[in-house]
C-alpha cells in the first residue's frame, strides 16, 4: 500500500471530529451569515453562467474523461512531463510527502541567499504547512492573494479551497489590517475598495522587490511541460513574472495530456469556480526563457499520499478534482459548518472523500459521515465526480477498518449486526415492528413521543418530536384483512 | 411505521384497476446498512429483496430513497459479495421497480387519480427523488390534479432537509440546522401540509413542525391521492 501523507506535518487533519467542531461552528451567527450570504451569491452566479452553455454536461463529460485517462497513465504523463519541462530549462524535483516537499523548497529558497519569498494562493503549499517549515527556517512567505493575505495576517487557517478568507466579513479584515499592516493608514474603513487599495500598496513593495516567489499550478500540461494558474486578482501575473526564480508545487493530479485539453477545463473552472466566463488572468509558463521572467525555474511534484487514493479503485476519481470549489458553494452541511470544522484545508464535500484518503481513512474517520448523501455535490461537479457513492465507500472502508483494527465490535457495529439478524427473517422483523408498539406508553399527551433522555433517543428527540407508533402494523393490517400469516 | 402510507399506496393502485399484493416475506432493502457503511451485512437483505419480488410484473414503493438504493446499491453489493447470478437477478428486479409517483405517471400514464383534498399543500422534493431517480416534477403533476388542493411552490425546495439516515443522529446539530431552514421555508408559503414521497425526510420535517408546535404538518404523497369526499385523509 502506497504511503499515505504524513502525520505531523501540513494541515490534512483536524483535532476534533466533525460533529463536535461542528456544533461549536453552527452557534457562531457571524459565520452562518457569511456563509449562507456568499454560497447563495455564487450558487446563483454559478447556475446562470453553466445555462448559458448549450454543451455543458458534454463538457462535464470530456473532462471526467480527461482526468480518468490520465489518472489511469498517471506514470508515464509525469515522466513526459519533467522531459518537457527540462527541455525547456526548468528543474524538476520529486517529493514523496509533505515534509520532503518543504525541505526541497527551504534548500532552493536558502541558495538564493534571501529570507523572505512572495506567494501566489497554493491550496498544495497549505495542505503541506509550507509557510510553517519556511518560517521555522527563518524564511518569511508573504503570501499575495487577498483572500490568502488576510487568513495569513490573521493567523488562522483558510476554510475554503477558492475564497479562503469566506469565513470573515470586511470589519473583521479591516481590524486585523489595522493590527498587522505595518504601513496601513489608521483611518482605513471597512470599504471594500479600500480594503482592496491597503492590501495593493502593501503588497506592491513585495512584489517589486521580492527575488524569489512560490507558486502552485491549477494545471501541468505533459505535452508541452506547461504551467498554468488561473486567477482573478493578478497577484499570480506579479509573482510569476516579477522575481528571478520561480518555485512551484504542484500535485501530480493536476497533470493533463496535451495543450489542447485546456480547451475544457478553462470552460469548466471560472464557471464552476467564481461563476464567471472567464476569469481575469490566465498565466502560462514554460520552462525559462532567456532575459523575460524568472531565470530559474523550479518544478515540484508532490506525493504526499496521492499514489494511496490512486491505489483505491472506488475512491480513487476524488483526483479528478480541478479544486473549483463548486461542490461546497452547493453543499448544505459546508453552509452551514464552514471550513474549519472539517480540519482540513480540503473541506466540504470534496475535502470528505480527499482528506481521509490522504491521510489514510482513520486519521480522518468522521469525514464521510459529515455529510447526508443528498448528491448537489456530484450534480455541480465539472468532472463528474461520484462524491455521494464514493462517501458511501469510505464509510464500508472505515467499517472494515476499524473491525481489522479492534477485536471487539464496535457499538454501531453490534448495533447494526443485530439489525442485519432481525432484519434477514420477515417473522423477526414483523415481531420487532410489532414490539416498537410499546413506545405507545410515550407521547399519549400530544399524539407525539417529546423529549426522551436516553441514549440514541435522545440524539432525535432533543430537537425533533417522533411518531408515536401506531397501533397496529401494516403487515398484521394486511395479513387481518387478507387472511394471510402474520 | 407508518401503516397508513402503505394502506394509502394500495388505495390508490386499487382505485385505478390494480392487482396489488404485499408479500409479507419482505423486509428491508437495506440501505441504512449499506449507507452507514455496513455493505456486507446488507447481502441478505439484497438476496430477500430480489427473491421476494422476482415473480412481479412491478414492484412500487412510497419512497424515494429505498427505490434508489435498490436501483444503485442492490448491484453493488450483489457485485461485491454475492454470485454472478444474484447480480443478473438483481438487476432484474431493479428494473422492475418503482417510486409511487414514477410508476402512477411513466407507466400507467395517469396524473389524475380522482383525488379531492381540499388543504393548501407545499411540495418537498427528497434528494433520493429528486438527483437519485429524477422523478422530476412527476409528484407536482399529480398534485396539480388532486382536486381542491391549493399547490404552493416551496423555496429553495431543492435543498436537503438533514434527514440523510443516521446523519440525522451522528450529526445532530448540523442536521437539526438544515431542518430549521426547511421548516422556516416551508411555514413562509403558508401552507397546511407539506408534503414528499419519503416518510424518512417527513418524519424530520414533521417532527420539528410538531415541536416548535408550528401549526404546519406533513403528509406522505400517497396519502393525499388516496384521499377522495368519500374517504378524506383528514
Amino acid at each position: 500500500m502506497p504511503p499515505p501523507a504524513p502525520d505531523g506535518v501540513g494541515n490534512l487533519r483536524g483535532v476534533e471530529k466533525f460533529p463536535v467542531a461542528a456544533r461549536r461552528a453552527l452557534a457562531d451567527t457571524q459565520l452562518r451569515r457569511n456563509l449562507g450570504k456568499a454560497t447563495t451569491t455564487i450558487r446563483a452566479k454559478r447556475a446562470q453562467v453553466v445555462a448559458e452553455l448549450p454543451d455543458w454536461e458534454q463538457l462535464r463529460e470530456a473532462g471526467r474523461q480527461l482526468k480518468v485517462h490520465t489518472m489511469a497513465q498517471l506514470p508515464d504523463y509525469l515522466a513526459q512531463l519533467e522531459a518537457a519541462v527540462v527541455a525547456r530549462g526548468g528543474v524538476v524535483h520529486w517529493a514523496r510527502d509533505a515534509n520532503e516537499a518543504n525541505a526541497i523548497v527551504v534548500d532552493l529558497v536558502r541558495d538564493k541567499a534571501v529570507d523572505e519569498v512572495v506567494k501566489v494562493k497554493s491550496m498544495a503549499t497549505q495542505e503541506i504547512g509550507l509557510n510553517e517549515a519556511l518560517e521555522a527556517a527563518g524564511i518569511a512567505a508573504w503570501e499575495t492573494d487577498l483572500a490568502e493575505l488576510i487568513v495569513q495576517l490573521g493567523h488562522d487557517k483558510p476554510s475554503h479551497i477558492l475564497v479562503p478568507a469566506i469565513h470573515r466579513n470586511r470589519a473583521e479584515i479591516r481590524e486585523i489590517f489595522l493590527r498587522e499592516m505595518g504601513d496601513v493608514d489608521p483611518a482605513l474603513t471597512d470599504e471594500p475598495a479600500a480594503l482592496a487599495g491597503a492590501a495593493r500598496q502593501h503588497l506592491r513593495r513585495k512584489f517589486l522587490s521580492a527575488k524569489v516567489a512560490i507558486s502552485g499550478a491549477n494545471f501541468g500540461i505533459a505535452e508541452t511541460g506547461t504551467l498554468a494558474v488561473v486567477e482573478s486578482e493578478g497577484n499570480g501575473r506579479m509573482c510569476l513574472t516579477l522575481p528571478d526564480t520561480l518555485i512551484t508545487i504542484m500535485g501530480i493530479e493536476k497533470l493533463v495530456p496535451r495543450w489542447q485539453d485546456l480547451e475544457v477545463f478553462l470552460q469548466l473552472l471560472p464557471r464552476s469556480s467564481t461563476g464567471e466566463r472567464m476569469n481575469p488572468y490566465t498565466s502560462m509558463w514554460t520552462g525559462v526563457t532567456p532575459g523575460d521572467g524568472p531565470q530559474e525555474f523550479h518544478l515540484i511534484l508532490l506525493d504526499n499520499g496521492r499514489t494511496a487514493v490512486l491505489a483505491d479503485a472506488e475512491g480513487r476519481d476524488a483526483l479528478n478534482c480541478i479544486r473549483c470549489s463548486a461542490c461546497l458553494n452547493v453543499c448544505p452541511v459546508y453552509e452551514r459548518t464552514g471550513g474549519h470544522a472539517y480540519g482540513s484545508v480540503y473541506p466540504g464535500p470534496i475535502g470528505a472523500i480527499l482528506s481521509p484518503q490522504l491521510t489514510g481513512i482513520e486519521d480522518n474517520a468522521s469525514l464521510p459521515y459529515a455529510s447526508s448523501l443528498c448528491g448537489a455535490c456530484y450534480d455541480v461537479c465539472p468532472t463528474k465526480i461520484n462524491i455521494p457513492e464514493i462517501l458511501v465507500h469510505l464509510r464500508a472502508k472505515h467499517t472494515e477498518t476499524y473491525a481489522n483494527e479492534h477485536r471487539v465490535p464496535s457499538a454501531e457495529a453490534s448495533a447494526m449486526a443485530a439489525a442485519g439478524w432481525v432484519m434477514s427473517n420477515p417473522k423477526r422483523w414483523a415481531l420487532a415492528l410489532r414490539t416498537g408498539r410499546l413506545g405507545r406508553l410515550l407521547g399519549r399527551k400530544r399524539g407525539v413521543i417529546g423529549e426522551v433522555p436516553l441514549p440514541l433517543a435522545k440524539q432525535w428527540t432533543d430537537a425533533r418530536d417522533f411518531t408515536r407508533p401506531p397501533q397496529q402494523t401494516f403487515r398484521d393490517w394486511w395479513a387481518a384483512e387478507h387472511g394471510g400469516e402474520r | 411505521m407508518f401503516p397508513e402510507v402503505g394502506k394509502a399506496t394500495l388505495r390508490v393502485l386499487g382505485r385505478l384497476g390494480h392487482d396489488v399484493e404485499f408479500p409479507a416475506a419482505q423486509t428491508c432493502c437495506g440501505q441504512m446498512h449499506v449507507n452507514t457503511g455496513y455493505q456486507k451485512q446488507a447481502l441478505p437483505l439484497v438476496e430477500r429483496f430480489a427473491d421476494v419480488f422476482a415473480p412481479y410484473d412491478a414492484i412500487v414503493a412510497p419512497s424515494g430513497s429505498c427505490v434508489g438504493s435498490v436501483r444503485h446499491q442492490h448491484a453493488m453489493i450483489a457485485k461485491r459479495f454475492g454470485s454472478a447470478g444474484l447480480v443478473d437477478q438483481v438487476e432484474a428486479v431493479a428494473a422492475k421497480t418503482y417510486e409511487l409517483s414514477e410508476f402512477l405517471v411513466d407507466v400507467l400514464g395517469i396524473s389524475d387519480v380522482g383525488a379531492y383534498f381540499p388543504h393548501r399543500v407545499t411540495y418537498h422534493p427528497t434528494c433520493h427523488s429528486l438527483r437519485m431517480l429524477r422523478v422530476g416534477d412527476k409528484p407536482i403533476k399529480l398534485l396539480r390534479a388532486v382536486d381542491a388542493l391549493e399547490l404552493v411552490e416551496l423555496p429553495a425546495a431543492d435543498q436537503c432537509c438533514g434527514f440523510g439516515g443516521t446523519f440525522a443522529i451522528k450529526n445532530v446539530d448540523t442536521s437539526t440546522a438544515m431542518l430549521a431552514d426547511k421548516m422556516r421555508n416551508v411555514l413562509d408559503t403558508g401552507a397546511e401540509i407539506c408534503t414528499a414521497g419519503d416518510s424518512s425526510c417527513l418524519m424530520h420535517i414533521g417532527g420539528g413542525l410538531s415541536r416548535i408546535r408550528a401549526g404546519a404538518k406533513t403528509l406522505h404523497l400517497a396519502q393525499i391521492l388516496a384521499a377522495t369526499r368519500q374517504d378524506p385523509v383528514l
